[in-house]
């Protein structure tokens, strides 16, 4: 068990960077937006593999959470995005 | 026996879902437009949240536990189409697409005749300098 | 004051509330559950939304079939996210392609988008309700011939969906069309 939870740490290790990488470069807000989208599911499926290592069920109402809510971030921030583009030519 | 079959079933639904969240992020670096890393960004979480959930499953082994992970599954299904749905929408309306990685568009003169009926004076100034992108 | 569901419209949603209560506190037994309908009616009563039109019908046969087609395709469409995201990545090609639908109701077509959402290659851009067109972002389409095998994918995939729980007229529509 002891494998798994190293490779299983090290590929969402690698995951979570790359969304970092991301919403740092963007280059517009709604490839941030995704890329938080897209962070706030690995930080879920971390949560689920702590749940099946150690086998507890603490933060299984957290997730059960994200999985609700963790879209409304991104429609609030879509339905006020607007064309920079058009303004600067 | 028995519960070394459950421990391997946990092993490759852990890694499964932990490359899920790889390929996600992978779509998200690789992928050249937004349009193109949403896909990226909402199929992957869908397979590997399921996975994430048959790995707790499997180690938990209790029947007043499915319904609470098959309602976390079914949520998600509910809402990652919905929040794409209005990324891409808000994406293709404010032209954060990238016109020249399309083969085909068909919803281009929608959008366009549409706008022109709200506000004329608004797509003059915003018709795509590209113009017209179908080469099919 | 707004026109009501009546309870029998209702009924699927407080069924669905009652259930997920029952499952956050992973116990089924009576008292909890009737507990939880009394919230889920004054829950629906309070947050008053409009009532999804239901054609009534469901069938479990192809529910079953649709259910084991949809999984098979989130397994395939991750896999092939992966696999695009890791050899074309920059170089992919897109489209928007128009696929029109046959249903006009609303729930059909809101499930249609969903699962073609969630299934390879496409995802709903925008969806006009008048004449229920939805229009798909597809990933890797080069060609029309790539696109049409993509209209066809997604008015199958309504084609089930209408089996599964649309409306007597609109099942016997699709049958004359098949026939």
């Amino acid at each position: 068990m002891t494998v798994v939870t190293i490779i299983v740490s090290v590929i969402l290790a690698l995951a979570a960077a790359g969304a970092i990488f991301r919403i740092v470069r963007g280059p517009s807000l709604l490839d941030r937006v995704l890329a938080i989208d897209v962070l706030l599911a690995i930080f879920g499926g971390a949560l689920a593999a702590d749940m099946a290592i150690n086998g507890n069920l603490d933060n299984l109402v957290l997730l059960v959470a994200i999985s609700i809510v963790g879209f409304i971030g991104s429609i609030t921030v879509s339905r006020f995005v607007t064309d920079r583009r058009l303004t600067n030519g | 026996m028995v519960e070394t079959i459950f421990d391997v079933i946990v092993a490759v639904c852990l890694i499964g879902g932990a490359l899920m969240s790889l390929a996600a992020a992978i779509g998200l670096l690789r992928f050249p437009d937004l349009m193109s890393r949403m896909h990226a960004a909402t199929k992957p979480q869908v397979l590997g949240l399921w996975l994430f959930l048959a790995a707790i499953a499997a180690e938990m082994r209790s029947w007043v536990l499915l319904p609470v992970l098959v309602a976390a599954w079914i949520f998600q299904l509910l809402t990652t189409p919905v929040s794409a749905h209005m990324v891409g929408r808000a994406g293709y309306r404010t032209k954060h697409l990238r016109k020249e990685l399309l083969c085909i568009d068909e919803l281009d003169e929608v959008v366009e005749r549409a706008a022109k009926e709200q506000d004329p004076d608004e797509t003059t100034a915003g018709a795509s300098p590209e113009g017209d992108t179908r080469n099919d | 004051m707004k026109k009501h569901a009546s309870f029998a419209q209702e009924l699927p949603l407080i069924v669905w509330l009652v259930l997920v209560w029952g499952s956050l506190w992973r116990d089924f037994s009576g008292s909890n559950l009737l507990f939880g309908a009394l919230i889920a009616i004054v829950v629906t009563r309070l947050f008053y939304l409009p009532p999804v039109e239901l054609s009534g019908r469901f069938n479990i046969l192809y529910a079953i079939a649709f259910g084991a087609r949809f999984f098979g395709k989130v397994v395939a469409a991750s896999v092939d996210v992966f696999w695009l995201a890791v050899t074309r990545g920059p170089h992919i090609r897109n489209a928007v392609v128009a696929v029109q639908l046959r249903s006009s109701s609303d729930f059909i077509v809101t499930a249609t988008g969903h699962t073609l959402t969630l299934i390879p290659g496409s995802l709903v851009v925008d969806v006009d309700r008048s004449t229920s067109t939805l229009y798909l972002h597809c990933l890797n389409v080069e060609t029309t011939h790539d696109a049409d095998a993509i209209r066809r994918e997604a008015r199958l995939t309504e084609a089930q969906i209408i089996r599964v729980l649309g409306s007597r007229e609109e099942l016997d529509r699709l049958r004359q069309e098949n026939a």
